[in-house]
């Protein structure tokens, strides 16, 4: 799938960043990223890589743009592709703030590259 | 959904600027009718564009004239049987197979991996190459990562034969290169496309300038395009506007998040790791260079030179099943659509799918058979 999913970096360690995608913390590596990233940033996620950092400007549009996706009722394809995005992001570790997190079941959907 | 809310999808347009959807698709409807054909194709090559212009209806309010079609655009359904076979010998020998959750259904010569699973062979789901590096670490066995995707999940891939795996892990790489299959249907006999929409995200790693060669060697515009379906309609007036202008192109639509050059940390990854190759994509053609497979300086991790597997023997005691029918290739290839097919929704459903473009989600048909695809309003 092309559609990634954007979260904002919490910590980062090496070659790993804890991030938080729409309340929902897991471990994304930063191998293939070509920028230094720290916490507060936003990256790009695509099967458990950070592939772009989100510059400033663009951040607020991005994330409404997915919250409206995510918000989607049933089951629909390309919100069940970003679900699938935030799963390749590694573990989950705790939850964070409520938000859309409780809405990113696993939903019977299958992972896709 | 049907043909009506589907068109009230599109009335609806979920973008943030009705206004500007609307000025988008009376401009293209100019371009069009300047351009003067009867008939207008265009060809996208990615799974989420499919799935917007689907979801959001968008073929309703496009002009008639304009075909936008899906072409091989959903790695797992141009992932070849033999790739698939390979995957399910290795499971059968005891091996433990690593995949993305949509090879799982993807069918091989004489069975599927969820068929393998059901036979007493090792399958495992996950979500990211990462993922399958910790199996391995965990596992006593030796963990296969069959890897599927195009050039931006290669990445990942790449990534992960370069940071020190387990000597228990490999990859099977059914990674594919995108650019070598454009010019495989630029020259297709048949051809329609007059031009093609690249996918926004996998640029975002290979850059726009990538597709330079191509528009120089075959005269067909490229238009880089997000997959919002406001950037889609932008894509597509764009490439329309450049057809019409008859001066062939690469034209950046998304820069937003696409750079000439692309990510070069990960095209280097990509490129110390894989070299092209031919070989067949399901149900298209041989692609020259279409393949990703592993350098010889990773032979260790390459399951292809770590194991037997003895494809003749597997074939000669597998009869061949329904996929013969399929008319997969045809719809990638632009020549045909799903409605064409007379196992559509009937022998073939996204639960129990014949041809690989039923199995994933950015397939043709899984789309269609959810949204709708083509209403005849």
């Amino acid at each position: 799938m092309c559609l990634g999913v954007p979260g904002q970096v919490v910590s980062v360690d090496g070659l790993t960043a804890v991030v938080d995608f729409f309340g929902v913390r897991r471990e994304t590596r930063l191998d293939v990223i070509d920028e230094a990233v720290a916490p507060g940033d936003y990256i790009l996620n695509h099967v458990g890589f950070a592939i772009r950092r989100i510059p400033g400007g663009e951040i607020a549009e991005t994330l409404a743009l997915y919250e409206t996706l995510l918000a989607e009722a049933g089951s629909d394809m390309m919100a069940d592709d970003v679900r699938g995005e935030i799963e390749a992001a590694g573990a989950r570790l705790e939850p964070t703030a409520p938000g859309l997190g409780g809405s990113l079941g696993r939903g019977g959907r299958e992972a896709g590259p | 959904m049907t043909p009506a809310t589907l068109a009230a999808e599109a009335r609806k347009l979920r973008f943030r600027d009705p206004g500007k959807a609307r000025d988008l698709t009376s401009r293209l409807e100019s371009l069009c009718e300047e351009v003067g054909r009867e008939r207008i194709s265009v060809m996208h090559v990615c799974g989420s564009h499919e799935q917007s212009i689907a979801k959001y209806g968008l073929r309703t309010i496009l002009p008639r004239r304009l075909d936008v079609i899906m072409g091989p655009g959903c790695p797992v359904c141009v992932t070849d049987m033999p790739e698939v076979d390979e995957a399910v010998l290795l499971a059968l020998d005891g091996h433990l197979v690593a995949t993305y959750g949509d090879m799982l259904k993807v069918p091989g010569t004489a069975m599927s991996l969820e068929e393998a699973q059901a036979r007493g062979g090792a399958v495992e789901v996950v979500y990211s190459a990462a993922q399958a590096v910790e199996l391995a670490r965990r596992e006593p066995r030796e963990v296969v990562f069959f890897a599927s995707g195009f050039e931006t999940t290669a990445v990942a891939t790449a990534a992960v034969a370069l940071a020190d795996p387990p000597a228990n892990f490999s990859i099977l790489s059914a990674h594919k290169y995108i650019p070598p299959v454009m010019e495989i249907v630029a020259e297709m006999p048949h051809t329609r496309v007059e031009g093609f929409l690249a996918a926004g995200h996998a640029a975002t790693i290979t850059g726009a300038r990538l597709f330079e060669r191509f528009v120089e060697r075959h005269g067909i515009p490229v238009v880089v395009a997000g997959f919002e379906p406001l950037d889609v309609l932008a894509g597509l007036t764009r490439l329309v506007e450049i057809i019409r202008d008859g001066t062939p192109c690469v034209a950046n639509m998304y820069p937003r998040c696409v750079t000439d050059e692309g990510n070069r940390n990960a095209l280097d990854q990509l490129w110390r790791v894989f070299r092209t190759e031919g070989g067949q994509w399901r149900g298209i053609a041989h692609v020259p260079n279409g393949n990703l497979r592993l350098r010889d300086a990773f032979a260790h991790v390459d399951a292809r030179r770590r194991f037997t597997i003895d494809l003749e023997r597997f074939w000669q005691s597998s009869p061949p099943r329904l996929t013969q029918l399929c008319i997969c290739g045809d719809i990638m290839a632009g020549l045909s659509a799903p409605t064409d097919c007379t196992l559509f929704g009937r022998e073939c459903r996204p639960e129990a799918p014949v041809g690989a473009c039923m199995v994933s989600s950015e397939g043709t048909c899984k789309i269609w058979h959810q949204y709708g695809g083509h209403p005849d309003l």
